[in-house]
Order: C-alpha cells, then sequence, then structure tokens
C-alpha cells in the first residue's frame, strides 16, 4: 500500500454534509482538506440529457451501483439475511454530491419536540406507554441550539416557503405547529399545480393547517450568501431521481462545488472507494485516527494520512466503515452492550390514499417538493387520547412531475385486472386523473432494529456488507392505520370518485420505496454508554475523528432530514474552527 | 455465430410488427384470428428492418404476440405492438440490463425468499426470458403461442401469471409502451399520446399554475428534440 503526502483533514464522501465541511473548513481556515469520493464527478451540465425516465427513474443510473455493493437485510435476529440485490426501499446516491443531486428538495424541520423525545414521551404520558424494547433517547441538542443552524440552511440553500412562527408571532399561510424561526424564508413558496391546490383548499376547510412545501428547489432567481446564484425553477418534473439541468433544484454541486472549487487549500479526489479509517496503535495512543486507506478504479490500494478524519458517506456506510476499521464497540442487541450499529430507523412512509378525480390533473409539470403539507397529525400536535400510538407525522401532496412507466397503471381497486384490455382502459382514463396523499411520520427506535456487519455477503472488494435488521412495531402499524383513514378522509373531500387505500405496513419491505431516510447506526448522544459520538459528531473514542449525517440521528422523524443534517453539520464546523482546532481534546 | 434475425415497424404508424427471417418470409405479428397478412413491398406502409440483438424470430414473435394480450390493441388505442415493445425488450436483454450489470449477483442465492426480500434467484433477465419463453411457445411448437386465439393466449398467460417471468414481461411491457422512443419502444410516441404524457419538456413555469380541472396537453417531444442532439441509451453503452 502506497503511502501519499500528508493532509490537515480527510473527508470521507462527496456530498452534502461532505462538501458543506469542505467548503466551511476551506473557506475558515487554511488547512489543507481532501475529499474522498468513491463516484465520478458530476456537474449541472452533466444533467441535461438526464430526463429520460427508463434509465434514470428505472434503471436507478444516478444510484450506488449494488452489482459492486449493497447491504443485506432481515426482520430479527432469528432470520437469514439476504442482500438487496436492487435498491428500492432506499436510494443511495453515488459520485460528487450524492444523493443530494438526484433528491426532491423538500426542506421541512423537525418539530421541537422531537429532538427531547423520550423525557417529553414520559412528562406527557408517563412511562408505562413507552413501547416495549424501545430505544428512543432525548438527542442531547435542542431544537433552540439547531435553530441558528437551520436558519443557515434556509439561506444556503435558497429555501422557499412561509413561515408559521415568526420569532414567536404566529403567521397566517404557514405551519403553525413549527418551531420559532429566527427568520423568513429567503423566498416565496413555489407554485402549486392543480392537484396540490385541490389539497390545500381540501385541509383549509376541514380545519386542519395546510402550509407550502419548503423547497430546495427555486420560486424565483436567488443569490446565497456564498455569492451562488441560481436560477428558479422551470417544472420540467425531474427532481426526484435526477440531476437538476438548469440548478434550480439546490444541489451540492451547483450549491457548494462552485465555491470549492475556487479554494486551493480543498480537492475532490473521485474513484476512491475508502475502506478502512487507520487507527495509531503504538505507544499506547489509540485515542485518535490517522488517516484512510483506499482503493482506486484501478485496484490500486492507498494511505491517505490525516491530521483529522472527517467520516461523511452516507447513512449506512458510515457504520460500516467503523465496523470494519474496528472502531468503536459493536452494538449486541442480546445484551444491550456496546453502543455502535444501534438505533436503526427508516422513515415511516406511505402513499396513504391514492385518489383518482373525474378532472384532469396536468401532472406531467411540478417539482419535488412543490406542494402543499399539514402538520396537524405531526409530533405531539394533536390529542392523543383514543389512539394506541405515539408520535405522528405529516401529509404531503405533491406535483413532483408523474412520469408514465412508474405511474401507469394505478386502477381503482374495483378493476381487480392488472393487465389486458379491461386493465389498460382503466389506466389510460386514471392516469392524469390520479392523487397521492403521502404520509411521513416518525420511526421511534427499538432495541432489536439495528446494523452490524453481514457474516456471508461481500462487496467487490472482499469487504463485509452491513446488514440491517429491522421491522415494524406495534406503535407503526397503529399509526399506519390512524394516519391512512385521515387520508382517506382528506381524499374523500377532495371529490375523488373513489379512493384506494394503503394496505398497511406488513412486514418491512425491501422492495416498497419509502424514502431515502434511513438513520441511526453512530447515533450522537450525551455519552460514550449511550452514544458513538458526541452531539458535534466527534468520536468518543477517537477525538480527531468526527461523523456527520443521518447516522446520528437517535431516531427518524417525520422531517426530511437533510435540513437537520446541515444544521448539525454548521455546528460541528463551527465547533472545529472555533475550538478544535485551537485547543483540541473532546468538545463539550 | 447466430443467424441474423430482424423486427421490422411499420413506419406508417399503426400498421402492426412485423418480423423477417433471412429467406424473406415476412409475418405480420398479433395478428390473431386472422391469417397473417403478406408484408411485402406492395404494401402501402413503410417498413423498417430492424435486425434483432437477442431474441430468435420465434422468440420475438411470442414475446410480441404476449406483450400485445398485455397490452393489448383495441378500441381503448394502440397496444404493445404499435409501439414496438418487443423491439424494445430485445434492446434491453442484449444490453447491460439483460446480463444483469448492474444487480448484485454474489452467491448464495435463495430462489424461494419470501416477497419481502425481492427477487433472490441467479438467473438473469436473459435466462428467465429463455427460460420462460420456451415453456410458453413450446405450448404449440416453437411460435406455437403466438398462433393460438387471443383468448387462447390470455389462458396461457394466466397460467404462468405467479411467474417471474410474467412479472418481467408485464413490466417491461409497461417500459416498451412508455419510454423515449430512443429506446426502441414507444415508437411515434402511441404511448405517451394514449395517455397525453408530453414527454421531457423543458420548461413548464407559465402552466404549472394555470389549467385547472381542464386538460393542457402540449405536442409531445422526445429527449433527441428536448436536448437538441441525439441521446444514446444504457442499452447502447459498451
Amino acid at each position: 500500500m502506497k503511502t501519499l503526502p500528508r493532509v490537515d483533514v480527510v473527508i470521507v464522501g462527496g456530498g452534502w454534509s461532505g462538501l458543506l465541511m469542505a467548503k466551511e473548513l476551506g473557506t475558515r481556515t487554511a488547512l489543507s482538506i481532501l475529499v474522498l469520493e468513491r463516484g465520478a464527478a458530476q456537474s449541472t451540465e452533466s444533467y441535461a440529457d438526464d430526463m429520460d425516465e427508463l434509465d434514470y427513474g428505472v434503471r436507478l443510473k444516478m444510484m450506488q451501483d449494488a452489482s459492486g455493493e449493497t447491504v443485506t437485510f432481515r426482520h430479527n435476529a432469528g432470520e437469514r439475511a439476504l442482500p438487496i440485490r436492487q435498491f428500492a426501499n432506499f436510494l443511495p446516491g453515488t459520485g460528487v454530491g450524492g444523493a443530494g443531486e438526484h433528491w426532491n428538495g423538500l426542506c421541512p424541520r423537525n418539530v421541537p419536540d422531537f429532538f427531547a423525545v423520550l423525557t417529553r414521551t414520559k412528562e406527557k404520558y408517563g412511562a408505562k406507554w413507552l413501547p416495549e424494547n424501545h430505544a428512543m433517547q432525548d438527542w442531547g441538542i435542542t431544537y433552540d441550539d439547531l435553530e441558528p443552524h437551520y436558519t443557515r440552511v434556509d439561506r444556503l440553500l435558497g429555501l422557499c416557503g412561509k413561515a408559521g412562527n415568526l420569532r414567536g408571532q404566529k403567521m397566517e399561510g404557514g405551519n403553525p405547529f413549527e418551531g420559532r424561526r429566527s427568520e423568513e424564508y429567503p423566498n416565496p413558496p413555489t407554485k402549486h399545480g392543480y392537484y396540490a391546490s385541490l389539497f390545500r383548499e381540501t385541509c383549509a376547510g376541514l380545519g386542519y393547517h395546510p402550509y407550502p412545501m419548503p423547497s430546495a428547489g427555486l420560486s424565483r432567481t436567488y443569490t446565497n450568501p456564498d455569492g451562488i446564484t441560481r436560477p428558479g425553477c422551470v417544472y420540467c418534473g425531474y427532481c426526484e431521481r435526477y440531476g437538476c439541468m438548469i440548478g434550480a433544484k439546490a444541489q451540492p454541486t451547483n450549491t457548494l462545488l462552485p465555491v470549492i472549487e475556487k479554494k486551493k487549500n480543498v480537492a475532490i479526489r473521485t474513484g476512491a472507494t475508502v475502506r478502512r479509517i487507520m487507527r495509531a496503535m503504538k505507544n499506547g495512543d489509540a485515542a485518535r485516527v490517522t488517516g484512510v486507506s483506499y482503493i482506486d478504479g484501478k485496484g490500486e490500494e492507498y494511505f491517505q494520512p490525516a491530521g483529522m478524519v472527517v467520516l461523511a458517506s452516507w447513512i449506512l456506510n458510515n457504520t460500516r466503515l467503523l465496523l470494519l476499521s474496528g472502531i468503536g464497540e459493536p452494538y449486541d442487541a442480546a445484551t444491550g452492550r456496546g453502543t455502535l450499529g444501534r438505533n436503526l430507523t427508516h422513515q415511516v412512509h406511505f402513499g396513504a390514499a391514492t385518489a383518482f378525480f373525474d378532472k384532469p390533473m396536468n401532472r406531467f409539470m411540478g417539482a419535488g417538493a412543490a406542494g402543499t403539507m399539514t402538520a396537524d397529525f405531526d409530533g405531539d400536535n394533536f390529542d392523543h387520547s383514543g389512539v394506541k400510538f405515539l408520535r405522528g407525522g405529516v401529509f404531503q401532496a405533491l406535483n413532483t412531475g408523474a412520469h408514465p412507466i412508474g405511474e401507469f397503471g394505478a386502477v381503482p381497486g374495483p378493476v381487480k385486472a392488472w393487465w389486458g384490455g379491461e386493465w389498460k382502459k382503466a389506466a389510460i382514463e386514471t392516469f392524469d386523473r390520479t392523487g397521492r396523499i403521502i404520509f411521513s411520520g416518525e420511526h421511534l427506535s427499538y432495541q432489536g432494529n439495528f446494523l452490524d456487519l453481514d457474516p456471508v455477503y461481500k462487496d467487490r472488494n472482499g469487504d463485509a456488507l452491513v446488514r440491517m435488521t429491522l421491522d415494524w412495531h406495534a406503535n407503526e402499524h397503529a399509526m399506519t392505520e390512524f394516519m391512512t383513514g385521515k387520508a382517506a378522509e382528506i381524499a374523500r373531500a377532495m371529490n375523488a370518485t373513489h379512493v384506494n387505500v394503503f394496505p398497511g405496513l406488513g412486514r418491512y419491505d425491501t422492495q416498497r420505496y419509502q424514502s431515502t431516510h434511513v438513520q441511526g447506526g453512530t447515533i450522537l448522544g450525551t455519552s460514550p454508554e449511550n452514544s458513538v459520538v458526541n452531539t458535534y459528531g466527534q468520536h468518543w473514542d477517537a477525538e480527531n475523528l468526527f461523523v456527520l449525517g443521518g447516522s446520528l440521528f437517535p431516531s427518524a422523524g417525520a422531517a426530511n432530514p437533510t435540513p437537520t443534517i446541515l444544521a448539525l453539520t454548521y455546528r460541528t464546523a463551527d465547533a472545529l474552527v472555533e475550538k478544535y482546532l485551537k485547543s483540541g481534546g473532546r468538545l463539550e | 455465430m447466430r443467424r441474423r434475425e430482424f423486427l421490422t415497424v411499420a413506419a406508417g404508424g399503426l400498421g402492426g410488427v412485423v418480423v423477417y427471417s433471412l429467406d424473406g418470409k415476412a409475418l405480420l405479428l398479433g395478428a390473431q384470428g386472422k391469417a397473417p397478412e403478406k408484408a411485402n413491398g406492395k404494401s402501402k406502409d413503410k417498413v423498417v428492418r430492424i435486425p434483432l440483438r437477442f431474441f430468435t424470430e420465434q422468440e420475438a414473435v411470442v414475446v410480441a404476440a404476449a406483450a400485445g394480450r398485455i397490452f393489448p390493441s383495441d378500441e381503448s388505442g394502440p397496444g404493445a405492438k404499435e409501439a414496438g415493445v418487443a423491439i424494445y425488450i430485445d434492446r434491453q436483454l442484449a444490453g447491460p440490463y439483460g446480463l444483469d450489470a448492474h444487480r448484485y449477483t454474489q452467491g448464495p442465492f435463495e430462489e424461494n425468499a419470501a416477497a419481502e426480500f425481492g427477487y433472490q434467484g441467479a438467473a438473469t433477465p436473459r435466462e428467465i426470458y429463455r427460460a420462460g419463453l420456451k415453456e410458453l411457445a413450446g405450448l404449440k411448437g416453437p411460435a406455437g403461442f403466438a398462433r393460438l386465439s387471443a383468448s387462447e393466449q390470455d389462458d396461457a398467460l394466466r397460467k404462468i401469471e405467479a411467474s417471474n417471468f410474467f412479472a418481467l414481461l408485464r413490466q417491461h411491457t409497461i417500459e416498451g409502451m412508455f419510454c423515449d422512443p430512443l429506446h426502441g419502444g414507444n415508437v411515434d410516441m402511441v404511448g405517451w399520446q394514449l395517455i397525453g404524457y408530453p414527454g421531457p419538456r423543458m420548461n413548464n413555469a407559465e402552466d404549472i399554475d394555470k389549467h385547472y380541472g381542464e386538460a393542457f396537453r402540449p405536442k409531445a417531444i422526445r429527449l433527441g428534440e428536448a436536448a437538441g442532439h441525439a441521446v444514446r441509451g444504457s442499452e447502447d453503452e459498451k
């Protein structure tokens, strides 16, 4: 293994969190920074030809190539894990920008009490209401700690929306349940298509509080505090699973990369797959990492020495690399010992109601976060007496741009045929007369849901795949049933001619797409007993190792995680620049 | 070395799909219940000969017939035959997808895994088709399925409804109906026009919040037109 020249900071992964850290450290310090990204370079220009549903939407051209590395899955420790041979239930990105290139840009904040979910639940309902075998815990930081950083995220991405709580003042048209915002959104809400506007009017009529989705796709031309200008969205409908060809949707390559590229102290090396984080074990000093080893596209292996390692390689791979590197004590579900791999969650996310209408929706038009949502059933925003679950989630109605291969074929329940003339006729009629009410809810953490290394299946380099052990519990089933009923009520109130309802979660299904918001594994917390890293992402066992991303979340929020991931990254960057780089040691 | 075989689309629109073999015999696909029409040079419809990349002529005939029952050409509009679904599937199977280039294919495999684990078998899409077509065709000789009546074909398909092969065939039929024409299906954008989808339209900024409750149906364009140059599909990658 060839040893390369030392850098001050090596960042593993060139997605949202890794590149934000590279930008912050690169512009605020003179440190030499190297980002190692296993995929290829990507740019707005390379997306001009990608509006091809087959290759991108169906064959998943922008996603991690499962042939070389995937994950394995089992429902419980008694079951044999099998590889997810083609990604379907979540879609990890690849290349510079990572999943931040193909996202929808839907950017809500978490509700304030989400960060203290255990304490708040016990206070309000009593410990007897906590689910059996739960692994719930507070974050150790609060919404108020994160609020200034959330606001920086709003400005960085140019979020479009309407505040519902501006410095404590309730604002008409926004989300009345949201935490206090220190500033209005930098940009007004996106335009709405017919379906989302119908949902908005109906929800308002039912006494709910619909509000425009916070969107990282711009409603108008915007220049962010870094001087990066992006154009307003043209509603072409190619966000999710596609890169934005005009840069209206905030993506790491159009928002962070242009700043990074101007900095001589930051370099991005593509085609570099990190295999291990290296630790110095001599002289009894095991409390520091020394760099990483990686393999390039030609199969050459290198040791990249670094003064500090930032692990930002997406949720599941963060845990996997720490497990492969022997850093931290692997979680043992049987005994509860160890922390690495615990609290695996996957946002409870499903199409609660598919509504069929007698009017066309023109749903080929849209954008990833051009829509309306309502938080009336989020968190603890509603009266839980009479329901048998904790927490909740949001309903969303989007005009994301409906594409024909993925969307053709949904027919009202009474049509039993799924091929042939009867099905074809019904599906042609309903293709543009359909709308879906999506539910996105919290997923509590449980002792039995975790990550470890698979004993059988390997990646292309012979390293063990990471193994997911995950299933739904009574809380999720009860929540799903309740929320499906609410969604059906809304759909009927929208004058749907027929409503198909979600059949239920069943066992965890690797074939149903349910958001790419897998979370946990390297969770943050207040002590090495209950977490892998502190609230700054600093590893408890190695003070110069920092972990970023959704792997830090002790449980899954109803909110899409990216704004929270970026807010945490900003907070860590501040602590690095203001404290750690000056005096080292444990960040408190 | 495989024999060169061709599948041919009638360029005149809804004229059906014609297979030519090397001896010049032409057979109009999917003409159930009728004697096969001669599609010789005297036909008014201009035809485009497309060499098959993976299927044999007989396999293509069966695929076209089966896709034509999944998505029939009938009073509700054109179907798999007019869209060239068989050509689309042939190209997909010949390309990286057909060889499972992007699926995790390390063993051990578990052929009988529960549905929540997804397809866990060892066979590639090519192998699944080859075996599935053999079974389907074998009912009445090599291309016998294509010579059955429509209702007999439906019965035969119903018998394999639960198979992996049928799941792929159905999914690929939908793909071939509605993919960008660059992939060989959705010929003349017949699939898109059937459902009012305008293709990759680059700018809807002035229309997204208008036309509420009314059909807005701009003229369909293909990706090559929208991008201003030809775009290659992944099936054409080396």
